[in-house]
């Protein structure tokens, strides 16, 4: 698998991990070395004196840069402020931009979104914003000059997975930065069927984190993102309405 | 003399002349400040300036750290 390049990063693995969600930072340990990210998001929230354990120490544990997120935000004004608040206390100009336009659907406003990235960007930002799976958008995004384009397959933790492949195929077909299919993935052939599309990286949290078994999970989104992205450039046959033999039509035996 | 801020959202007393640096410590933030931010009504206070920042009556203190998510 040739290696993720964001920005001035090269990354091996093509799987990006959410820490939302894990029931123990020991869960989210186990999962984020199975899943083999050098990746993971965090939030920004206000200090809990009680709160036992550093999410840092365990993502430098498992050797991943961390990237911090702007969710909760709802304007551009807060996600800016977040973003700032963010490379202050993790010492990194990349961010997650996250800008919500509803607390039910959990989709991006686009207006927002823009206006945060655009702000972000000329202060000196790596910007990674979630948007949604609209193509228009991703080109604004583009232009305002993100590092990459995070759509959605569907809404944030809703499982329900790529929603609407067609836009996903617009947007990668014209993309010049990084597709990262980023909410909605459910299961393994999600991830797999993002890499199949073309898109450049994964990044999913509750799949794995709200799962069953989130090590276990967590491996099956490593297979399936190396497998979606191997199919991708093995080069797959064409669908066909009919069937084609794959054993020669020739040489067939008359037994009656 | 103390001086009254909202800390976190919570009303909170500390001594006259407190800086940013002791809002930090009163919430239990780790005193390295690593993974901790600070802003105060609204504008961030670089780590740097944690220690000379005052704070004045009615600030409103927010101080946060990494946390799971996203």
């Amino acid at each position: 698998m040739g290696a993720l390049k964001i920005a001035d990063r090269e990354f091996d693995s093509r799987l990006i991990v959410g820490t939302g969600g894990f029931r123990s930072l020991d869960s989210m340990r186990d999962a984020v070395r199975a899943s083999g990210a050098e990746m993971a998001t965090v939030a920004l929230r206000r200090v809990d004196p009680s709160a036992r354990g550093s999410i840092l120490e365990v993502l430098d544990d498992c050797g991943c840069f961390v990237l911090p997120n702007t969710a909760g935000c709802f304007t551009a004004r807060d996600a800016v402020t977040t973003a700032r608040l963010a490379r202050e206390a993790l010492e990194t100009s990349w961010v997650k931009l996250e800008v919500i336009g509803d607390d039910k659907t959990l989709l991006p406003d686009p207006g927002e979104l823009l206006d945060a990235a655009e702000e972000l960007v000329a202060d000196g930002f790596t910007v990674l914003p979630y948007t949604s799976d609209d193509p228009i958008l991703a080109r604004r995004l583009e232009d305002a000059g993100c590092a990459a384009v995070m759509p959605l397959g569907s809404p944030i933790g809703s499982g329900m997975g790529i929603a609407n492949p067609y836009n996903l195929r617009l947007i990668v077909e014209s993309a010049r930065v990084p597709v990262i299919l980023d909410a909605g993935i459910g299961t393994a052939s999600d991830a797999a069927l993002a890499m199949e599309a073309g898109c450049d990286a994964v990044l999913l949290a509750s799949a794995v984190s709200r799962s069953r078994d989130p090590a276990a999970m967590a491996t099956a989104m490593r297979k399936a993102v190396e497998a979606g992205y191997a199919a991708r450039h093995a080069g797959r046959i064409p669908r066909r309405l009919y069937g084609e033999a794959s054993s020669p039509v020739e040489g067939v035996a008359e037994l009656t | 003399m103390t001086v009254t801020v909202k800390l976190n959202g919570e009303t909170h007393e500390l001594p006259d002349g407190a800086t940013v640096a002791d809002a930090v410590a009163a919430v239990g933030a780790p005193s390295d400040g690593r993974g901790v931010a600070a802003a105060v009504d609204g504008e961030v206070v670089p780590r740097s300036a944690w220690a000379s920042h005052p704070l004045a009556v009615d600030d409103r203190v927010e101080v946060l750290r990494a946390v799971q998510g996203g």
